[in-house]
């Protein structure tokens, strides 16, 4: 049954507070959850003044300025800052995003940062992604054939790769999956949409040998059937894929192989 | 505490290749409940302050019949269909959500063989 009552560590108390630096003319308030697994005590909200004149202008300049020169305890993933490997994914301003592609001007006032939602925190803003990439790996996302290997390249049309179009661009940040609530209440049965969406890149890929038991494996009540089709994964994603619309796909398959 | 690897929890059971129709027919009976309601309400406005004895003999034409025990049939397999949905959704032990999804069953069942008898019994 849904949890009326919330567990200890969901109620969060007002943190530490680091003021501008003395000078500052242009400045921005960070609001940023923090858990230390290792203190025993319930998450904060950390406020760091931040001087605009010093400092890039996306979410992630913000935080690696406040670790570097403010606060080292901050603990935070990012590896590319260019929003192609999907490390700095985490809720900001109330949407989940890269937060090396969230220009800190697009936020109105206060910016808060806190962890990818409804998943457990490893520390700070770094959330236990474990079950997402074993759903990712469940679905088996590499080409499959049982025809031998070609001596050259398998050969796509120009139409045929198009269809990948919109697929093969998703960098597996999950900002899309941790926004479902459908994957919230179900989230060990149900694949979210991130997973669902390479599930059909690999449906969708002309070279691939395997589509039927590929949908075979997705046909069940849970693992694709728990989509209600609430948007929130296109809505938030921030490479402006359409998860959903993938997830359509899919269904559409499952009832064209029956009819 | 289990100590099963996150692929052995993920893969659980494997898939139950099943889902689809559910999916569909939830969709059907949507579909066939818009033309169907309305009829309905068009017929029930059009008798507005009509007397016991013109209901009777318009729900006795076997074509009323027909449409009206279709409507109570698709209606309460839509309704059972979707409160299905919300079961699985929110209800995660598992005892209880099966006594729910068979309580909701039988409820829509019971209901729905009332409805279509009450309008053979205006039939014959």
């Amino acid at each position: 049954m849904v949890a009326f009552t919330l567990p200890a560590n969901s109620k969060i108390t007002d943190g530490k507070s680091w003021p501008a630096p003395s000078g500052a003319k242009r400045t921005k308030t960070y609001k940023i959850y923090r858990w230390d697994p290792d203190s025993g005590a319930t998450p904060r909200v950390d406020t760091y003044q931040i001087d605009l004149d010093d400092c890039g202008p996306m979410v992630l300049d913000a935080l690696i300025k406040i670790k570097n020169e403010i606060d080292p305890t901050l603990t935070f993933r990012r590896s590319c800052r260019e929003g192609v490997c999907g490390s700095c994914a985490m809720n900001i301003d109330g949407t989940n995003t890269l937060a090396c592609t969230k220009n800190m001007d697009d936020v109105e006032g206060e910016v808060k940062v806190y962890p990818l939602p409804h998943q457990p925190v490893v520390k700070d803003l770094v959330p236990d992604l474990n079950q997402a990439y074993a759903q990712l790996a469940s679905i088996e996302p590499w080409l499959k054939t049982t025809t031998p290997a070609p001596e050259r390249e398998r050969l796509q049309s120009p139409e045929e790769r198009a269809q990948l179009d919109g697929l093969w661009e998703c960098i597996l940040c999950f900002c899309c999956t941790t926004a479902c609530p459908s994957y919230w209440w179900n989230g060990d049965r149900y694949l979210g949409p991130a997973v669902l969406l390479q599930a059909y890149r690999w449906i969708a890929d002309t070279r691939d040998e395997f589509t039927g038991e590929r949908l075979d494996q997705l046909e069940d009540p849970f693992r694709l059937y728990r989509c209600h089709t609430i948007m929130n994964c296109t809505k938030t994603c921030p490479k402006g894929l359409n998860p959903a619309k993938a997830i359509a796909e899919i269904k559409k398959l499952m009832v064209e192989r029956k009819t | 505490m289990s100590l099963r690897t996150p692929l052995a929890r993920v893969r659980h059971l494997g898939s139950a290749k099943d889902g689809t129709h559910h999916w569909w027919l939830q969709r059907v009976t949507a579909l066939a409940l818009v033309p169907l309601l309305l009829w309905f309400v068009i017929s029930v406005i059009g008798m507005l302050g009509a007397d016991h004895r013109s209901m009777v003999d318009w729900v006795s034409n076997p074509v009323t019949a027909a449409l009206l025990i279709l409507l109570i049939i698709a209606t309460f397999y839509h309704a059972v269909l979707g409160l299905q949905v919300v079961i699985e959704d929110y209800m995660h032990d598992r005892v209880a959500r099966m006594a729910v999804l068979l309580l909701v069953q039988g409820l829509g069942f019971l209901l729905a063989t009332v409805g279509v008898i009450s309008v053979l019994s205006l039939l014959f």
